[in-house]
């Protein structure tokens, strides 16, 4: 594992601190009441966390994908929402810095870090059958822009984003894998809401389907085709920053676990604890995913070295980091059933220390956020090429 | 300058890249995958691309910029098959 420097450091330090004393004091009721986490984001921007993972020479923070993958740990442990909601702001920010190739995207980064925006993702689109390499929607011309009209069937935290990155079909005769990225602020941007929100998990990512209706200028579509984007920074950057997020939230839910068998044997000193017998089988379990989160990031930073990034570049690399998602979303709710069945129904309790509800909730979406299913059909056909795994 | 395996590459995407447009209507240079090729079918057309040439791609080059094209493909190929 790599060793983090000055600048890492401190800023994960920092993290941890809004985490344990703004996200984790809130959680509950951000949970309770489906609401955005309005005081861990500010205390986020307060701390100038929305433009960590950009370089100091745009005004950012200039952390890496370590820090960042920390970073949503720290919050994951705390509370899920505010953890997932900084880890998708951060994938958009991690593709703008990863794929920059104009000056309009330089730009907006400097506002990025400037007036600390948060940026919401619009990948899904009804129709697609969850393939978020296809796009339905085109990018057309109209007046002296470009506008798009796109279905969404849902988007996080999307009406209180600053700015949208959209996927979009290039053209009007473009193919739909032929996809663009468009960056569109909110003042562009017209979200008819389509649905609700009220769900049994991650509920304070206030995610809605929304028609999205939008009006922007050529230099706000990126450069970078969408399929360059999803095999050097899509896919691994979200599977990493996503399974440090669930590891969090496994780790919490195994750390209640904990402090519920500590205190049975400290009511009886000398005397037998079987729940903790119970809770070191549970260990095993997250210990896996500890491991796999772990190795994937170290994975990535190795393949990540190289600035042309050809490791990356290729679909053996696409299987690896597909397997991270495949273990760690099955892995996080595992743990947490385990440690619902270690402390028993001081954990089923909503209102006690030992509750690990909120967390089971919270770790059942890891499976369907990009469905489990799908990146299995994608895996099985690059199973058959692959020369090694 | 005439690609060496043309024909046969063609052959292979007509069979298997499920495109929504002619093989032939394509130039060398065009670009399958803004032509339609889905991820799911370029990955078809590696194996068969395997089969009718007997190659095998290694992992380095089995990437999204070695099987853009027909002339990217013909390069791939040509190059395994003079080491073979």
């Amino acid at each position: 594992m790599s060793v983090a420097v000055g600048a890492d450091r401190t800023f994960v330090d920092q993290i941890r601190r809004i985490a344990d004393e703004v996200a984790g004091v809130h959680a509950d009721g951000v949970d309770h009441d489906a609401r955005f986490p309005q005081e861990a984001v500010d205390a986020l921007r307060e701390a100038r966390a929305l433009s960590a993972f950009i370089p100091a020479e745009l005004g950012g923070g200039g952390v890496s994908t370590w820090a960042l993958a920390r970073a949503c740990y720290e919050l994951g442990r705390r509370c899920s929402s505010t953890a997932m909601i900084f880890a998708m702001h951060q994938i958009q920010v991690a593709t703008i810095v990863r794929h920059l190739d104009a000056p309009w995207f330089e730009a907006y980064l400097r506002r990025v870090a400037a007036e600390q925006r948060l940026i919401a993702s619009i990948t899904s689109e009804i129709g697609t059958g969850g393939d978020m390499g296809r796009s339905i929607a085109p990018v057309t011309p109209d007046g002296d822009g470009f506008a798009l009209e796109k279905q969404a069937p849902t988007v996080s935290y999307g009406a209180h984003a600053d700015d949208l990155f959209t996927t979009a079909r290039r053209s009007p005769q473009s193919e739909q894998v032929d996809q663009a990225l468009v960056l569109h602020h909110a003042d562009q941007t017209e979200l008819e809401p389509t649905g609700t929100w009220d769900t049994i998990g991650m509920r304070g990512t206030c995610s809605p389907g929304f028609t999205v209706r939008t009006h922007f200028a050529f230099e706000q579509i990126l450069t970078a085709p969408f399929a360059t984007v999803m095999n050097e920074t899509h896919v691994p950057v979200s599977h990493i920053l996503w399974s440090h997020v669930w590891l969090g939230i496994a780790t919490e839910a195994f750390e209640r676990g904990r402090a519920f068998v500590r205190a049975a044997a400290r009511r009886n000193p000398g005397a037998p604890v079987p729940a903790a017998h119970s809770l070191s089988r549970v260990m095993s379990e997250l210990t896996m995913m500890r491991a796999e989160v772990d190795s994937a990031l170290a994975d990535f930073l190795a393949f990540d070295h190289d600035p042309e990034r050809p490791d990356l570049a290729t679909l053996t690399s696409v299987l690896r980091f597909n397997n991270l998602k495949l273990a760690a979303s099955e892995q996080a709710p595992r743990v947490c059933m385990g440690v619902l069945e270690v402390i028993g129904i001081a954990a089923y309790k909503n209102d006690s220390p030992y509750g690990v509800g909120r967390h089971l909730r919270d770790a059942l979406s890891a499976r369907l956020m990009v469905a489990n299913e799908r990146i299995h059909s994608v895996d099985a056909g690059l199973l058959m090429i692959a020369k090694e795994v | 300058m005439a690609l060496e395996y043309d024909g046969e590459i063609r052959g292979v995407l007509r069979d298997h890249a499920r495109l929504p447009v002619d093989v032939d209507s394509l130039d060398g240079g065009a670009d399958l995958f803004a032509a339609g090729m889905s991820s799911h079918a370029s990955v078809s057309v590696m194996l068969a691309l395997e089969d009718t040439f007997d190659v095998e791609f290694p992992d380095a080059m089995l990437k999204r910029s070695v099987f853009e094209s027909i002339s990217a493909i013909d390069a791939a190929v040509s190059e395994l098959r003079a080491a073979a």
